[in-house]
């Protein structure tokens, strides 16, 4: 069939997509190898939503009480609950403090203790002594630390002189005969021009897709476009049911109040006034685990002792807090909270809900970044030419279950972890990888009938139905009856999709396609998600089953796999848990009943 | 007050009239900006109404909504929604402000969007910002040090640090530059706002050790001399910063460098 698009060709030693902190962490990792590199972002980088974290990165860098990267293991293994590969999570934490530093060196601009170090406070599920005391491990700048992090990282890659392709959006990977990829076909979202991109290796950091739930502090643009990519290139996803709900979105607008509020002395109260972490988590209390608060609060709501009109929120105080704690640490969500919830901190608590906020799950990789999958009886053998970073990835060190704080440090660590490894993998200079044949052929063919679809359905009409329906049934708690109806409506949603209507026919800016094609993307990541979590009997970390209330390492201590073929039908599989370290320093931490 | 000019060949034209669902409870007009981008079409001002009993309470979720329901060809960026990326600014009832942290309740009468002004308009509220970044770039916006990085980090006292703040919270959305009449007027060759308060944020930076090569580059009839203390960009900072502050602090480390 001819068609309108015109096609431009590119070579790379290396291809990352996204320009989030991971992605940008990766790029001018490469480019201090030698290696040519092209950065392809559907937004402006600095527009990633990196920038939105708020509370801080950890590390154990031991600036307010005494602390060590063991500790830090300890703490990643139970936020887990024992789902994490340990030699990931030692890979990580060992490595926190000097990507931290090194974060430091490049210039942002963290809080300072009275002696000059940087900042670090209390978060959940942080201890020191293996659970005995508080630690304080997350280094922040106030309670705007993914924004100094993301702005940090592009002047870095503009002094690196990484070179950009901002507002292109990646439509597919390109893999080739032997299922190694062998670059990215995209398209440039001012013209409509199409162009494909080939390396030696390609670096997903696409980040998350909370845009699958009705209600969620992430940004419009997380659609995980990168985990799409890879389910439609026959790869598997892993871990998808393990969605990560916060305690503390605002109620209504859904913007994030970081855990640092409660970190810095804020707690929650319910609709009689009490403090009922306390019979929840008698000793960590409002910092015990984000899916422990979460769960908490629900029951709360559930049981009828919410707060306000509905009882239909949970109240979080800072009002007891010093005025200059607030402008100093807080000023960020201070000024959230007047604007979204008309609350003035000072005086008054902030109405919160649980909130879905971060995907444990993704493209699962090993500790050097590079795309796993089963094959040939070796549930860890790679994937040729690709490699998966940030919330896009599931390396996997959160397991069922992120730590706040975590994320930032997975990006940087796995970030430059992709960079040494694709110095290995890649010699500078070395000829271009040809491009299969018929590249991308089939990626223009998805965008031609998306692009004059002309059913009846508006992208916004299937969008909210979709995210209504993994509101209703792929929430804070589950049970066999709620997702199997789910997984049932998505199939009729998917079905809708045929009936997709987009209006916008021109090649600029084509924000109606643009969003069309992030749907096509999201609904099948909803696809993964809730059949995943009707696979998995068992409650851990986030995933709580009503029907299964416990976790079960007999059965269950493995990752979900879930592959999702083009009419949108999933096969289920598993890999094993990576128990074991990567070194001797440290043993391996071994599954124990999680309490705080 | 911000004067508007449009992009050339831009006489708007009454746009389409969608009017409110039958039984809207709170009606509002929003009267939005609309070029679809193809050279020889002229921009139109299109106007929506829509019930505020079912929308967010942001010009953004209005946005949003009209997109997702009334017209999806409607052409805007956005991402985080919370004011922290810089993706939606444009021009709101004649300021430069970001859609998602502008409450709708806060404008009376119609609300009026406009693309930012004196940028060249791509398509509907979406403008050209390769100039803008071209200049970010330009001024090297990366910490320069000369000597060696220590084992650990850098050493700043609170106070160094506190000196930073006002500055580094910069979103880049351009809101500033955009109200500039020096700006406007030789936008090619002047810094503006947004460029040289983070020229500042670096000068003001106790771990940079390249201030006076910072200052020779600065030291320009255009790119730093065209301000001349307007404050429309102080003014309109939806993040509330003071970039016309950054810039006096530029001039005066100057005047110091030659005494
Ligand atoms: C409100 C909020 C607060 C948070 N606070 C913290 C915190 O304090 N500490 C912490 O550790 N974590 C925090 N997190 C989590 C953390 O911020 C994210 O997990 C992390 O920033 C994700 O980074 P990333 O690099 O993976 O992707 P992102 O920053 O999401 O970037 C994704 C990139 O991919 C690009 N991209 C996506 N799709 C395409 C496509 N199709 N084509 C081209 N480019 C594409 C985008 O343009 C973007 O550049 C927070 C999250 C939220 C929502
Ligand atoms: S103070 Fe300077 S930079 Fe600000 S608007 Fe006026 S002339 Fe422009
Ligand atoms: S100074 Fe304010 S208005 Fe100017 S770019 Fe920065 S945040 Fe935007
Ligand atoms: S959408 Fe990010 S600033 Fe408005």
């Amino acid at each position: 069939m001819p068609r309108a698009y015109s096609i431009t060709d590119h070579a790379y030693d290396c291809l990352v997509v996204g320009a989030g902190g991971s992605g940008l962490r990766a790029a001018v990792g490469m480019v201090e190898a030698g290696l040519r590199v092209a950065c392809i972002s559907k937004v402006y980088p600095t527009r990633s939503h990196t920038v939105a974290a708020q509370g801080g990165i950890n590390a154990a860098l031991a600036n307010i009480v005494e602390d060590d990267w063991r500790f830090h293991m300890y703490d990643t293994v139970k936020g887990s609950d024992w789902l994490g590969d340990q030699d990931s999570i030692e890979y990580m934490t060992k490595n926190a403090p000097a990507a931290v530093y090194e974060l430091e060196h490049y210039g942002v601009p963290f809080s300072r203790t009275p002696d000059g170090r940087i900042y670090q406070r209390a978060f959940g599920g942080q201890s020191i002594h293996y659970g005995k005391q508080q630690a304080y491990r997350t280094c922040a700048a106030a309670d705007r630390t993914g924004h100094v992090l993301l702005h940090t990282l592009f002047q870095q890659a503009l002094k690196h002189k990484v070179e950009f392709f901002n507002e292109y959006f990646a439509l597919d990977l390109i893999m080739d005969e032997e299922g190694g990829c062998a670059g990215v076909i995209a398209m440039r979202i001012e013209d409509g021009s199409i162009h494909r991109f080939a390396a030696h290796l390609t670096c997903l950091a696409t980040g998350g897709y909370g845009r699958l739930y009705f209600s969620c502090t992430s940004a419009h643009t997380c659609t995980g476009d990168g985990n799409a990519m890879v389910l439609r290139a026959g790869l598997p996803l892993q871990d998808m049911e393990f969605v990560q709900f916060h305690p503390s979105g605002i109620y209504g607008a859904g913007c994030l109040i970081t855990e640092g509020a409660r970190g810095e002395g804020g707690y929650l109260t319910n609709g009689l006034g009490e403090r009922f972490m306390e019979r929840y988590a008698p000793t960590a209390k409002d910092l015990a685990s984000r899916d422990v608060v979460s769960r908490a609060m629900t029951i709360e709501i559930n049981e009828g002792r919410g707060c306000g009109p509905n009882k239909d929120y949970i109240e979080l105080h800072l009002e007891h807090l010093d005025p200059k704690v607030l402008k100093e640490r807080l000023p960020g969500i201070s000024e959230t909270a007047r604007i979204f919830a008309g609350v003035d901190v000072t005086r008054q608590p902030i109405p919160v809900v649980p909130t879905c906020h971060y995907n444990m799950g993704g493209i699962p990789t090993n500790w050097r970044a590079e795309v796993v999958r089963p094959k040939d009886g070796d549930p860890d053998a790679t994937v040729p030419g690709l490699m998966a970073v940030g919330e896009a990835a599931c390396a996997s060190v959160h397991g069922a279950n992120r730590l706040g704080g975590n994320s930032l440090t997975d990006l940087v660590v796995f970030g430059r972890s992709a960079a040494h490894r694709a110095a290995e993998l890649v010699r500078p200079g070395s000829p271009a990888r040809p491009l299969p044949k018929g590249a991308g052929e089939a990626a223009l063919d998805r965008l031609d009938r998306i692009r004059h679809a002309s059913g009846s359905l508006t992208v916004g009409a299937i969008r909210t139905n979709m995210q209504r329906t993994m509101q209703r049934h792929a929430a804070v708690f589950r049970d066999a009856p709620t997702l199997e109806a789910g997984c049932r409506k998505l199939e009729e949603i998917a079905a809708s999709l045929r009936d997709l209507k987009v209006t916008d026919r021109s090649l600029v800016w084509n924000t109606d396609l643009i969003e069309a094609l992030e749907l096509d993307n999201l609904v099948m990541q909803a696809v993964a998600t809730m059949h995943s979590a009707a696979f998995r009997t068992e409650s851990r970390g986030a995933h709580a089953r009503e029907d299964y209330p416990e976790r079960d390492d007999v059965n269950w201590l493995k990752h979900t796999l879930c592959w999702v073929d083009e009419r949108h039908r999933p096969r289920l599989d598993t890999r094993p848990v990576h128990l074991f370290t990567l070194s001797n320093e440290v043993e391996p931490v071994p599954p124990t009943k999680r309490i705080y | 007050m911000v004067q508007l000019a449009l992009p050339a060949n831009s006489r708007v034209q009454p746009g389409r009239r969608h009017p409110a669902p039958a039984g809207a409870a709170r009606p509002r007009e929003f009267a939005v900006y609309r070029w679809s981008g193809v050279p020889g079409e002229p921009p139109r001002l299109d106007t929506f109404t829509i019930d505020l009993a079912d929308c967010g309470p942001m010009v953004l979720d209005a946005l949003i909504k009209i997109k997702a329901e009334v017209d999806s060809t409607l052409t805007f960026r956005r991402s985080c929604r919370e004011g922290i990326c810089g993706s939606c600014a444009m021009n709101i009832d004649g300021n430069n402000t970001l859609a998602c942290t502008k409450a709708i309740e806060d404008i009376s009468g119609t609300v009026k969007i406009y693309p930012l002004p004196h940028m060249q308009v791509i398509k509907d509220l979406v403008v050209d910002f390769s100039t803008f970044w071209a200049q970010y770039e330009s001024i090297e916006p990366w910490l320069k040090t000369y000597t060696p990085a220590p084992a650990k980090e850098r050493r700043q006292s609170p106070a160094e640090r506190e000196r930073l703040d006002g500055l580094y919270e910069c979103i880049l959305c351009a809101c500033c530059s955009t109200s500039c009449p020096s700006y406007w007027w030789n936008g090619d060759r002047y810094l503006g706002p947004a460029a040289l308060l983070q020229a500042y944020r670096w000068l003001a930076d106790s771990r940079d050790e390249a201030t006076a090569e910072r200052l020779e580059e600065l030291e320009d009839p255009f790119k730093l001399y065209r301000c001349h203390t307007i404050m429309n960009c102080t003014n309109t900072c939806p993040k509330g910063l003071n970039p016309a502050k950054a810039i006096a602090e530029i001039k005066k480390l100057i005047v110091e460098k030659h005494l």
